[in-house]
């Protein structure tokens, strides 16, 4: 018997030991099977619904639908509104993750707590809150109407629901990376007479750089389609504050499908670039978070 | 450079890393740091390098007092535990890196630059790795990196955390010998941390040995292994044997034997340990006043010294003891036989309130 086993073990393949490892063929064809099933009915199916109803009316009423006027107006302001929101959470996502994984003060926990806050909170919520702050009937309103300065209803107040809603992504991503990179590198700058600024350009940033690349992707992706604290804010004025979402939702109530599903399906494939750059930065980070370190 | 510490105290909460260290270093000492973990001795060197910041306490290179000064301004030269070379960077970028985040007037040119990381490369042997990213050498390649790179600012004062902590032991005896070797051509004051007793004993000048936050004993490697100063320092170093007993008017009584303690001559009726290293017994097949009985257990033969292991017949404790290879074919020495140990250099503590 034993003699048995050992000719078996010498023959078999390194697929065969696989095998021997994991679930029976069966089950892990089922697991599959539902998992693709689950995909394609939930993800692949509506999202080749809305190119097909784009498409629905020929290309001319999709041209149409994306060149008109409103539609413009909308796209510029959701790539303005990018603009603005991604660099400043990327340096406060940076600066954050900074001052929480080299530094250790008092109130470090409620930081990482408060940056988390924005996941946690409805974006509803997010808008709401800078109505209180900025409408007429605000707390800041008075003093607002008085400088001439308009914040809700107008892009600054978008800009900043934007920005609270994807204010964790950049630093979420990046903290634990940098914990887990530590300080020494910064200190061995230091120690070779790099001035702290110098130690960020050309230490601290290369060690960060796929990471921060990967946290600036999703805090743009979710940039662009915010919806929910931006509807709040916005005010829905057509041709001046409506953002991409915004304006296919109006163009939905509108019973104006295809022209919706055309804005809808130019906002997909932003969606679809996003989530390959994504992927392909994930490759990135992956291969210099390798191993590289062994210990001889 | 000279270093003087004084009166350097470092806390970390309720933690005392530090406590009061004074500690003079002379212009191109090598001094060992010496200890286990938790001891405080790389928290001394990282003050040294101004990493961190002492509670209280001056440091001074030479007459200038630096203790407020920034890392950067300090001209240290600092090898980390696990080398820290920029991932990034090749070995060349790596080694010139120092030079290159000079200020523009005092930057030296391109090829100045090349020139003196070539020159640290070959000094390090690795010039031929010049174009290779750290993450393509060995751990003792990666730490001679590591040595040049901090070599490049012609730094006033080399500190080294555990710089050999994490290689091999081969790699290890030949780098220790290359940093002393090292150290003779450049004269550069060096401090190096370690836990590993052989190391510290066999490259450095000076080990200052340190417990708990306070310097235990410094002296040349010789002074600390023949004349511990403290219990610690002579577990610390080294194996030793225990003579547990009781010190009365100069002899210490331990079971059935009894030997001198000079020193103690006024103490009366007192706890007290004697400590013996295993080279400092003797063995021999007669009896004698001063030496006990005791059964060999076991014969270690490997090498040019004899390792027994031997049971005393009185209280039935272990004792270590090394003789040379002659002297135990001499006595023709055979496990299991009965024979006289006699300490032959033994001091003796009277225990405070330290545990052991």
């Amino acid at each position: 018997m034993a003699g048995n086993v050992a000719i078996q073990y010498s023959t078999s393949t390194s697929s065969q030991t696989v095998a021997r490892n994991s679930e029976p063929r069966l089950v892990r064809w089922i697991l599959i099977t539902l998992a693709l099933a689950f995909l394609g009915l939930f993800l692949v199916l509506p999202l080749v619904a809305i190119f097909i109803k784009a498409f629905d009316k020929g290309i001319a009423v999709f041209l149409e639908a994306i060149s008109n006027p409103d539609a413009l107006s909308a796209i510029k302001l959701t790539l303005t509104i990018t603009l603005i929101t991604v660099p400043l959470n990327a340096i406060f996502g940076v600066a954050a993750a900074w001052a929480v994984t080299k530094f250790n003060f008092k109130g470090k926990s409620l930081l990482i707590t408060i940056i988390d806050l924005p996941f946690a909170v409805s974006p509803v919520i997010a808008g709401l809150v800078f109505v209180l702050l900025f409408s007429a009937h605000g707390l800041f309103g008075t003093w607002l109407i008085d400088h001439n300065i308009k914040i809700i209803f107008a892009v600054p107040g978008i800009a900043m629901a934007t920005l609270l809603v994807t204010l964790p992504f950049v630093a979420r991503e990046l903290i634990p990376l940098m914990q887990t990179q530590g300080t020494t590198d910064e200190e061995a700058s230091l120690t070779l007479g790099a001035s702290g600024w110098k130690t960020f350009l050309l230490v601290t940033l290369p060690n960060i750089k796929w990471g921060l690349l990967y946290g600036i992707i999703l805090c743009s992706a979710r940039a662009i389609g915010e919806f929910g604290a931006v509807s709040v804010v916005s005010g829905h004025i057509r041709g001046m504050t409506n953002t991409m979402p915004l304006h296919i939702e109006i163009l939905y109530n509108e019973y104006q499908f295809s022209a919706a599903f055309a804005v809808a399906s130019l906002m997909s494939l932003f969606a679809i670039i996003t989530l390959v750059v994504k992927n392909v930065i994930e490759w990135k980070v992956k291969k210099s978070f390798e191993p590289g370190e062994g210990v001889h | 450079m000279s270093i003087q510490i004084q009166n350097i105290s470092k806390s970390f909460g309720n933690f005392q890393a530090l406590d009061q260290i004074n500690l003079d270093i002379q212009t191109g000492e090598l001094v060992a740091l010496l200890g286990p973990s938790g001891s405080g001795k790389t928290s001394l060197l990282r003050i040294i390098a101004g990493l961190e910041a002492a509670n209280q306490g001056a440091i001074l290179f030479g007459e200038e007092d630096i203790t407020h000064i920034s890392t950067k301004e300090r001209k240290v030269g600092f090898v980390f535990q696990h080398y820290a070379l920029f991932r990034h960077m090749t070995v060349f970028d790596n080694v010139a890196y120092g030079l290159k985040v000079r200020p523009r007037k005092s930057r030296p040119s391109k090829v100045e630059i090349k020139e003196k990381v070539m020159e640290l490369l070959s000094l390090v042997k690795l010039e031929a790795f010049a174009d290779r990213y750290p993450s393509h050498l060995s751990g003792g390649q990666r730490q001679r990196v590591a040595l040049a790179r901090a070599l490049a600012v012609e730094p006033k004062v080399l500190l080294l955390d555990e710089p050999f902590g994490a290689l091999d032991a081969k790699v290890r005896k030949d780098l220790r010998r290359w940093l002393r070797k090292l150290h003779d051509d450049y004269q550069i004051t060096s401090i190096f941390v370690t836990h590993d007793q052989e190391e510290a004993l066999d490259v450095a000048d000076r080990v200052v040995v340190m417990n708990e936050g306070k310097i235990e004993q410094i002296g040349t490697p010789e002074e600390v292994y023949e004349n511990p100063n403290s219990p610690f320092v002579y577990h610390f170093l080294g194996n030793v044997n225990l003579f547990k007993g009781r010190l009365h008017k100069g002899k210490l009584r331990h079971g059935d034997f009894e030997v001198d303690a000079p020193e103690f001559s006024g103490t009366v009726n007192t706890e007290a340990v004697g400590y013996v290293r295993p080279h400092d017994i003797g063995i021999e097949r007669e009896a004698s006043l001063d030496s006990v009985s005791a059964k060999i257990n076991y014969i270690h033969l490997v090498g040019a010294i004899v390792q027994l292991e031997l049971i005393r017949n009185d209280n039935g404790e272990y004792l270590e003891v090394e003789v040379t290879k002659e002297h135990f074919r001499n006595l023709n020495l055979k496990a299991g036989e009965e024979v006289f140990v006699k300490p032959k250099q033994l001091k003796v503590f009277i225990p405070q309130d330290y545990s052991i």
